[in-house]
């Protein structure tokens, strides 16, 4: 076999049925198996311009999304999520195959490394500065990330903060942006050029589909990036764009309120959380208008915040 | 074959994790995070010399678990202050169990060990009373249904689980160590009356009844997903025992006849030597072996423990270990209740589990907010 130079279709698919296919983000290693044409295709679309995996010795995670049952590599209309070997949920109809892997991929980071501070936000960076954007889902948070993405911002991450428990740093961890229902057309409409995987439809969450992420020169740079800006975005119907200063107190609850684990690390956690709402200027930002709400965060000073 | 059985070969000798490679390193870590281990194979890297780039790989994995332990040990040292006055108050001594014991006597190996309950005994005739206090305090009843309500009543040696209210710890409130249901009938009061009181209000169970209990449960109970970490734990009590308790070993198997639970504390250290390779005199397991059952059974329980035993992570299996670990499961529940109310009983739960809702997943997976609770290692 001559040596791989990059993720191209026939190397992801004849990876994943084999050994797995081995993905490098930021700071983490997935190995993921499949034999389901839908998984390869959308991952061929959406990671073909991933880094090759340093070693194929080691993974941080490993993953099978396939047919349940005894005739799983034949037939079967439902699908499993394995990690190592255990079955953390039930099935899904094949249909939701892709966007059931994606969130398998959330799932590892959710309940595993605690060597950071987890935060359920989108990250984005400009000149080397990031914004941490943390938000319940509905808040607007993917659908504004993706604008800003297409608009030349840098993607860190649609769905953790990594943050540093030593440094208000974030760790990129770059990730296809998850988008829902009207969502999608109002990015493919915003953007003509944005990469989609496959949609999954009637999802616990409706229509589902990934956008390609790592479309900034330096979306593999795996360097921690200082967080200088704390968003808590917000879509409201018909609201006017809106960005408003938050107390560092209420900014500091309402993060913690949406970390993964912010009372499993204790002290340190407290600690990691001060840390990071000090550094930051901390603001609530409203939104309905996607083109206003993009030019609004081109006005923000990533320079000296 | 030996290659896939690293981590019992790491737990007796740590110093061969400094020649492992990377993809060595790759399966342990997966072997220990199933058996629950992963915090005990952190304590094992200490001090000594693994290379950078493996240390890089394997450090988030140690790492990340060591901070669920430490909260985890954390939740145990608040309750710790809260329950005994609780006790006073009703004048039974808090007598803790299992990992909770461990913690409280200040055994090194608890530093790394992951707890999940909180477990203690009480004089049956106290039960009203300690429920009584304890949910004054916020601790509620978990039981599901009048079933299980029943279940535990009538057959189990534990009441349903009590969950603090606001904090969420959970208690497993035992009023002695095995089903009343099973053929061994350890008295409990024999139990209680050995227990020592290690800090102001806070007992443990004696050594030799810690490790007795403790083999009890783990050849006793089903759930051998988990007997390796039992096991260990088993191998950590005998050697800290063994040094710092003097008259350990001529007391602990004339403390399991007295006790009717030869045969278990016989399992308990048979496998231990033979997986773990835990010193343990020969006088000492001769005198066990008494216990053991007869020579025809021995090749056969063999066959079945030493599959079960090894780590749930299917690079552990040898052949016909589902198998193995189903019949222990059977045998399990065999033990535990007649099988004139057993057979009733899995029937009832087939039934339940076939038209019960459907497994949630966590909230997380759905990409709902974060629950930042009981994290997974």
């Amino acid at each position: 076999m001559p040596p791989v130079t990059s993720l191209d279709a026939a190397y992801i698919k004849s990876s994943l049925s084999h050994a797995g296919l081995f993905l490098s983000v930021g700071p983490v290693v997935y190995q993921i198996k499949s034999n389901l044409p839908i998984v390869a295709e959308g991952l061929a679309k959406l990671y073909s311009d991933y880094p090759l995996p340093t070693t194929q010795e080691f993974s941080d995670h490993l993953i099978a999304i396939n047919r349940q049952g005894i005739l799983r590599n034949i037939v079967g209309s439902r699908v499993n999520f394995s990690y190592d070997h255990t079955h953390p949920f039930d099935g899904m109809t094949l249909g939701q195959a892709y966007a059931f892997l994606e969130w398998g991929m959330n799932w590892c980071i959710s309940v595993h490394h605690n060597e950071y501070l987890k935060i359920h936000a989108a990250v984005l960076a400009k000149n080397g500065k990031a914004i941490v954007m943390p938000g319940e889902p509905g808040a607007g948070k993917s659908t504004l990330s993706a604008a800003l993405m297409l608009k030349g911002w840098r993607l860190l991450s649609d769905e953790h903060a990594l943050i540093k428990l030593d440094e208000p740093k974030v760790v990129p961890l770059c990730r296809p942006v998850s988008l829902k229902n009207e969502s999608i057309e109002i990015i493919q409409s915003f953007d003509n050029s944005a990469v989609f995987g496959p949609a999954s439809l009637d999802t616990h969450k409706g229509r589902v589909a990934h956008l390609k992420a790592d479309i900034h020169p330096d979306s593999h740079d795996a360097n921690a990036i200082k967080v200088t800006r704390l968003i808590f975005p917000r879509f409201v119907p018909n609201a006017k764009t809106n960005l408003s200063p938050k107390t560092r107190a209420e900014s500091f609850m309402r993060a913690a309120e949406q970390s993964f684990n912010y009372s499993t690390l204790g002290q340190q956690g407290f600690f990691s959380m001060k840390g990071l709402v000090s550094a930051c200027e901390c603001s609530e930002f409203i939104y309905s208008d996607l083109d206003s709400a993009v030019a609004l965060f081109e006005q923000l000073d990533m320079v000296t915040a | 074959m030996k290659d896939s059985f690293l981590l019992a070969e790491v737990i007796q000798t740590p110093e061969r994790l400094s020649g492992l490679r990377l993809s060595d390193w790759n399966l342990l870590i997966r072997q220990a995070r199933y058996t629950g281990l992963l915090g005990k194979l952190y304590q094992l890297t200490l001090g000594l010399d693994i290379s950078s780039d493996i240390l890089e790989k394997i450090i988030p994995h140690l790492l990340s678990t060591q901070i669920i332990v430490n909260k985890q040990r954390d939740g145990l040292h608040c309750e710790l202050v809260k329950l005994p006055p609780i006790f006073e108050d009703i004048n039974i001594p808090l007598i803790l169990l299992k990992g909770g014991a461990y913690y409280a006597l200040g055994l090194p190996f608890s530093a790394s060990r992951m707890l999940s309950d909180i477990d203690l005994l009480v004089p049956k005739q106290a039960l009203p009373r300690v429920e009584a206090a304890l949910a004054v305090q916020g601790w509620q009843s978990q039981s599901k249904d009048a079933y299980d309500e029943h279940y535990y009543r009538e057959w189990m040696h534990e009441i349903p689980p009590l969950v603090h209210r606001k904090r969420k710890s959970v208690l497993d409130v035992h009023h002695t160590i095995l089903p009343p249901t099973t053929k061994y009938n350890p008295d409990p009061e024999k139990i209680m009356a050995a227990a020592r009181e290690v800090s102001p209000g806070i007992w443990t169970l004696c050594p030799e009844d810690l490790v007795i209990h403790s083999a009890t449960h783990l050849f006793h109970d089903g759930e051998l997903e988990h007997g390796l970490r039992d096991l260990v734990d088993i191998h950590e009590l005998l050697q800290y025992f063994a040094e710092n308790e003097a008259g350990f070993w001529a007391r602990l198997v004339p403390r399991a006849i007295e006790l009717d639970l030869l045969l278990p504390l016989y399992y308990g250290l048979h496998y231990a030597q033979a997986i773990l390779n835990t010193a343990i005199p020969e006088s000492v397991m001769q005198h066990v072996t008494q216990g053991a059952p007869n020579k025809m059974m021995r090749p056969l329980m063999d066959w079945l423990f030493l599959r079960a035993l090894r780590s749930a992570h299917s690079s552990c299996d040898l052949f016909g270990s589902g198998f193995a670990r189903w019949i222990l499961y059977v045998r399990s529940h065999y033990l535990r209740m007649p099988l004139t109310l057993l057979i009733p009983h899995l029937l009832r739960k087939a039934w339940k589990r076939r038209f019960k809702d459907k497994a949630e997943a966590p909230n997380e997976f759905l990409g709902g907010a974060p629950t930042d609770r009981e994290p997974l290692v």
